[in-house]
């Protein structure tokens, strides 16, 4: 029985909702700028990491390493995207 | 009535009575002749629901010809509005949606098909294998994409076409300032086909990882195959930036949201932004496979092995991830200070080394080879010099302080169809005519396609060496009319005849290929070009199974080792082949897509639910489906090999 319940699945589930949970209170609750954006973030982060590993199945075959790989190929780039935004959109703006 | 009064043109002219008129008759007679000569199955069971590799990539490169008609159509148009100061041919309007119309179907509906039709046909053959990963996913990708398309295309008849460039800023592309549904179909159309190119992608990158013959290393694969692995990797990363642009975009425009609005915390910059962050890298998208077609087509003429493989490999991977760096110059002008400006200057210039370093390989390649001028290596050797002019302009414009000068001049203009026209037009000519007897089992005929290449040639540099005068002197982009003063009247003339060339070069390609269905002789052999790589290993036109025997490889240029160094490809014997089912779910569900997409630009939501709706049932359907494929007999491969005489061993 016990190999038959999928302990690891059901926890990530709670977990990502525990999550989402989480990111929700920045609405509700009256905090500063910075402290809602670092929830956001944190929570955003580690969803993504959660839904990856737990659901994606991302390290459970022998190619694992070529995913993760492409997969910080992607984060990577997904910085040096959102960097390059806000320095043309805001920081370097003169207009 | 109200109704329907929403299909109606806002602008409407005798030019457009007059081409709806021609679509109705054209669609008639379609249907008259399918029905007259009984094809209705034939079109149904052999091409509509086909998973096959190699006529999907037929049907991308029949879908690329049309379109660069359709674009070619709005060229000559808007040049000859252009061609003498203050013309009267078309009124401003019209010109803004010529302009838009053209940039977005030579682009996206023109170029990436082409692209895709010789990535689709050519790079399994290329690694010895008998499909794509996953040959249903391929169908619904041209599906999406040649219905996306016939979208867009529609828009000039039924409801008016985009009018806000092909880079649609808002808020120009905001419904403020773009009342008509125009912008709608630009952006629903763009997500539709889009949808189906990021589905290539993902597509092709895993047939290239998984699928290559036996010995095939990463480093011994040809190199328009490494081309299309890292075009696949950048629309990967590339094509989600533009789907989740086009979303807000459409959610402006038909719920009212204010993402690019320059009220309630809208930003209408960060729609350039975003379209750039896609749009440089689609430019690479473009340009790698070309740079992979030439690298197949400069050594089979030249007869020597490419010079320089890992440093051509190298240079790919290297811009691969490099293009994502250098977005911004496309907005110099648009307001970041100085110190930004100039990081994306340097990222911008540094971008041009590998693809120097790629010139001289080809040119290393060249070099005391022994070269036939067919007509893929005279595209070839024209493109060099003509590309090459190109890339110094685009550095040029790259110095952000010298592109308050130059940016949306002539000059711009001139820059990026220097690159685009002898770079991705040209290979995809050379290399369709080098393919086309992998394709169609014959030759086009030699002697009118080195007409077509020089018309092309001379009309390109007369079309658009002027602009980069004209440019400098202040002409812009974009506008219909200018007056004489300006003194643009006598290059924008020669520019003028320029396109009526490339016009008539169409036309040659064209007549080239009647004229060849005609007389050419329909034995070829299987090698009529004396080739390096695997694709030629195969027989022509290729048995659907492309290979009875899978190749073994143990060198980067298989089959020309075969030939001269007595490798053997094919060992062993026959086996029964395991092959994919044909299916109508990839039609039929674009179809769908077409109608929701329709509904959703016209705003008629009960249709679009319906629509919707019957998207997931599709994908529902799929997903209980039960189809193991079927079996080509051994009986069957002997019969059809020994009609073309044999294995090729
Ligand atoms: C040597 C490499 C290249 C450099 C340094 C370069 C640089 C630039 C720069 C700085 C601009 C923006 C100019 C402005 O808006 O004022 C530009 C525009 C453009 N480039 Fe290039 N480029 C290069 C190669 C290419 C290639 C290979 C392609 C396509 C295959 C291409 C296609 C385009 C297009 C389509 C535009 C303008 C789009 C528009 O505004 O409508 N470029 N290029
Ligand atoms: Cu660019």
């Amino acid at each position: 029985m016990k190999e038959l319940f999928p302990a690891k699945q059901v926890w990530g589930f709670v977990f990502s909702l525990i999550l989402t949970l989480a990111a929700l209170t920045v609405y509700f609750f009256n905090m500063s700028k910075a402290m809602g954006m670092t929830i956001f973030i944190l929570t955003a982060f580690i969803q993504a990491a959660v839904q990856l590993v737990v659901f994606m199945h991302a390290r459970e075959t022998d190619d694992s390493k070529s995913i993760f790989m492409t997969l910080y190929c992607a984060i990577f780039l997904a910085i040096i995207t959102v960097v390059g935004t806000i320095l043309c959109m805001i920081w370097g703006w003169t207009y | 009535m109200g109704f329907f009064t929403r299909f109606l043109i806002p602008n409407p002219s005798p030019v457009i009575y007059t081409s709806m008129v021609a679509i109705g008759i054209t669609i008639l007679l379609i249907v008259f002749g399918l029905t007259h000569f009984k094809k209705w199955f034939y079109l149904w069971s052999g091409w509509l629901t086909t998973v096959d590799h190699k006529r999907i990539g037929i049907m991308y490169l029949i879908a690329a010809l049309l379109m660069l008609f359709r674009g070619g159509v709005d060229a000559v148009m808007m040049r000859a509005q252009l061609a003498i100061p203050d013309n009267k041919l078309l009124d401003s309007q019209h010109y803004n949606e010529i302009f838009s119309t053209h940039g977005v179907v030579m682009i996206l509906f023109m170029a990436m098909p082409y692209i895709m039709a010789l990535m689709n046909f050519v790079v399994p053959l290329q690694i010895g294998a008998r499909d794509v990963a996953f040959p249903r996913l391929n169908a619904i990708s041209f599906w999406l994409f040649f219905m996306g398309a016939m979208l867009f295309n529609i828009s000039f008849v039924i409801g008016g076409s985009p009018d806000a460039g092909w880079s649609s800023y808002f808020p120009l592309a905001g419904n403020e300032f773009s009342p008509h549904v125009g912008t709608n179909y630009y952006m629903i159309a763009i997500q539709i086909a889009g949808i189906g190119t990021l589905m290539t992608g993902i597509n092709f990158m895993t047939t290239i990882l998984k699928m290559r013959a036996p010995g095939m290393k990463l480093m011994r694969m040809p190199m328009f195959t490494w081309a299309s692995l890292v075009t696949s990797v950048i629309i990967i990363f590339a094509f989600p930036v533009l789907t989740v642009a086009l979303i807000m975009g459409t959610m402006d425009r038909l719920f009212a949201t204010k993402f690019f609005a320059m009220t309630d915390g809208g930003m209408d910059m960060l729609w350039a932004n975003l379209f750039w962050v896609w749009g440089h890298p689609e430019v690479y998208i473009l340009i790698l496979p070309a740079f992979g077609l030439f690298s197949e087509i400069i050594p089979t003429f030249s007869r020597r092995n490419l010079y320089g493989y890992r440093s051509m490999v190298a240079s790919m991977v290297f811009i691969s991830i490099y293009s994502f760096f250098v977005w911004t110059h496309h907005f110099f002008t648009m307001g970041q200070a100085a110190y930004v400006n100039s990081i994306f200057s340097i990222t911008t210039m540094v971008i041009a080394i590998p693809t120097g370093i790629k010139i001289f390989n080809w040119l290393f390649t060249m070099w005391r080879g022994r070269i036939r001028f067919t007509v893929p290596m005279l595209y070839s050797i024209g493109f060099i010099p003509l590309f090459t002019i190109g890339g110094v302009t685009g550095v040029m414009l790259a110095m952000s302080a010298a592109d308050y000068q130059y940016h949306n001049t002539m000059f711009l203009v001139a820059h990026f169809h220097n690159v685009i026209i002898p770079g991705v037009v040209f290979a995809v000519l050379g290399a369709a005519t080098y393919y086309w007897p992998k394709m169609f089992g014959f030759m086009l005929n030699e002697r009118l396609g080195k007409w077509a290449f020089w018309f092309l040639t001379i009309g390109f540099c007369l079309a658009f060496f002027p602009m980069y005068i004209t440019g400098l002197d202040g002409q812009a982009r974009r506008i219909y009319t200018y007056s004489e003063s300006t003194g643009f009247g006598p290059w924008n003339m020669v520019t003028f005849i320029g396109t009526v060339l490339m016009a008539i070069s169409f036309f040659l390609i064209v007549y080239t290929v009647y004229y060849s269905i005609r007389h050419a002789p329909k034995d070829v052999g299987d090698d009529p070009w004396d080739a390096r790589s695997l694709e030629w290993a195969t027989h022509n036109p290729v048995p659907e199974y492309n290979f009875a025997i899978i190749p073994q490889v143990s060198s980067r240029e298989a089959f020309w080792d075969a030939k001269y160094k007595g490798h053997e490809l094919f060992k062993g014997d026959y086996e029964k082949i395991h092959m994919p089912n044909n299916s109508g779910g990839p039609f039929i569900m674009s179809c769908i897509f077409f109608v929701f997409g329709f509904a959703l630009v016209f705003s008629i939501w009960f249709l679009a639910i319906m629509g919707l709706i019957g998207i997931f049932v599709c994908m529902a359907l799929r997903s209980f489906e039960i189809d193991h494929g079927r079996y080509i007999s051994v009986e069957e491969i002997k019969e059809t090999e020994a009609k073309y005489g044999g294995v090729n061993k």
